[in-house]
């Protein structure tokens, strides 16, 4: 396989994804901490490298907006953004779902104001994780890239055609510099097909797009909605084995770290992924019996492979790095313990919110999480959640 | 298309409900929303067109001798046209029943 490595700021390392998936059209509005990713696309087009069409906006609901509709005349079509950048998109997220137009974004993954965060947590994705995009998380920078090209391979499938967020914490991946296998062209071709959508907009075959939905039609479209969403899991890993049959590197909805025989699993996303390994593995030298695990497809979200991942363990322990104000602690918490509710052996969940506004968590502090967390799982808690790395 | 509205499934849809005959709005019977109908006096009437021009729903047209003609598949009642006539050439008339 033809294939070089070099050491790339991930923000640029996905630029060059979008130039080796030969993307038509790019609208974005840069923030911090997406800025590089843009700058980096804006720079390859400048260049003459990338042969596309950079649409600079005002904000990010008409960069969302410019998206749908390139990606409705049928150009391939990317977009990045970040933290606020996500929220002002907000409305039109649902509307490329729903219209099924299969676009790609990377988020950098930002707190929310107020205060002004510029820094990295997961608040950003968990408020729009009910828009319809299938959502990938990525641990480190080689992920990011190579899910980038899984991104269009997967959302321009015509069993899918739908949007895909690749979620990338903000600076902890965005401006790190990783030694990063870049294919060749003609690998990147043989696993990515020209971008075909069924029924563009093409004034010689006029259609509408995002019609008038009464109350006699409406469910019916929300429903094939759903069913679509759910159904593109079976792509995805068809995409994900092909990949890594072509290129030797192989993803799965939810990764396992010293999963196997773990009685404490930990769950974690993103790139504080990395930093709970070496937790496991300082935890397993004392010989404790310890895992993690990692969702990576986050939607739809994969409930046959997580109920599979924690099979066999007593205790597990999830971190988020996003707070429901007033409900139950984190959002990845609540849900994997609704996905375990109905099954007969399942492990006690107890779930913890940490690093929120780009607060680190260190090594110790993923011991910390986990030794708590057994804790409480045999003598029970007044609280709902446990709060991590916060001054009391 | 061979089924009506009622009788789509959600397996029958189009990719995201793309409509591919379209102008089917024009199907749409937005007269049936009327408690009001205009109506237009011609011997106040000058032609000047605004009710046509101001018409929400392209419910009036221009008949061969200029005049306004209203289309009540599609007139709801909204009396816009009646605001809007400098001549106050249009009242409204309540619908029966
Ligand atoms: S009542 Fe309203 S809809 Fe009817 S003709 Fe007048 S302006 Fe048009
Ligand atoms: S606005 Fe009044 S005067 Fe003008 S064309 Fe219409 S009805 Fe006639």
């Amino acid at each position: 396989m033809k294939e070089k490595r070099i050491g790339v700021e991930v923000s640029q390392a996905i630029a060059i994804a979008t130039k080796l998936a030969d993307v038509d059209v790019i609208s974005a509005y840069p923030i911090t901490p997406q800025t590089h990713i843009v700058e980096g696309v804006a720079e390859l087009v400048a260049d003459g490298e990338l042969d596309a069409d950079c649409i600079p906006v005002e904000s990010e609901h008409s960069a969302m907006s410019a998206c749908l509709g390139s990606s409705a005349v049928g150009a391939r079509t990317f977009t990045a953004t970040a933290g606020q950048g996500l929220e002002l998109m907000h409305e039109v997220l649902y509307v490329a779902s729903s219209m099924r137009l299969p676009l790609v974004m990377a988020v950098a993954n930002r707190a929310l104001s107020a205060p002004i965060s510029i820094w990295g947590d997961h608040s950003d994705v968990m408020a729009v994780r009910d828009t319809g995009w299938i959502q990938i998380f990525a641990v480190n920078g080689q992920e990011t890239f190579d899910n980038v090209l899984c991104a269009f391979r997967i959302g321009e499938d015509h069993r899918v055609l739908l949007p895909v967020m690749v979620h990338l914490d903000g600076f902890h991946l965005t401006h790190m510099i990783e030694p990063i296998f870049i294919p060749e062209q003609s690998e990147v071709d043989r696993f990515l097909p020209p971008y075909q959508y069924p029924l563009p907009l093409d004034p010689d075959k006029p259609v509408s797009m995002g019609g008038m939905g009464a109350p006699n039609i409406y469910f019916e479209t929300k429903r094939a909605q759903a069913e679509v969403l759910t159904a593109a899991k079976e792509v995805i890993l068809e995409a994900w084995k092909e990949f890594g049959d072509i290129f030797g590197r192989h993803y799965s909805p939810v990764e396992g770290y010293h999963r196997e025989g773990a009685k404490v699993l930990l769950l974690t996303m993103g790139s504080f992924s990395e930093t709970a390994m070496t937790a496991i593995d300082a935890l397993r030298d004392e010989g404790k019996e310890v895992g993690l695990i990692v969702p990576r497809l986050w939607r739809p979200f994969p409930f046959k492979e997580f109920r599979q991942a924690v099979k066999g363990a007593d205790v597990l322990i999830v971190l988020d790095r996003a707070l429901s104000f007033g409900g139950p602690g984190g959002p990845v918490c609540s849900e994997v313990r609704s996905a375990l509710f109905n099954e007969g052996k399942k492990p006690k969940v107890i779930g913890f919110v940490g690093g929120l506004g780009g607060r680190a968590v260190s090594p110790d502090g993923f011991k910390e999480i986990i030794n708590r967390g057994i804790e409480v799982a045999h003598k029970g808690s007044e609280q709902e959640f446990e709060v991590f790395g916060v001054r009391e | 298309m061979a089924k009506s509205a009622e009788e789509l499934t959600w397996k029958d849809l189009e990719i995201g409900a793309i409509i591919t005959e379209p102008g089917s709005a024009s199907q749409y019977q937005t007269g049936s929303w009327r408690t009001e109908r205009p109506i237009i006096d011609l011997d106040k009437c000058t032609k000047c067109g605004l009710c046509y021009v101001f018409c929400p729903d392209m419910a009036i047209k221009v008949n061969d001798e200029g005049y306004p003609e209203t289309d009540l598949f599609y007139c709801k009642g909204c009396g816009i046209c009646v605001v809007e006539c400098p001549k106050q050439a249009i009242t409204m008339l309540e619908e029966e029943g």
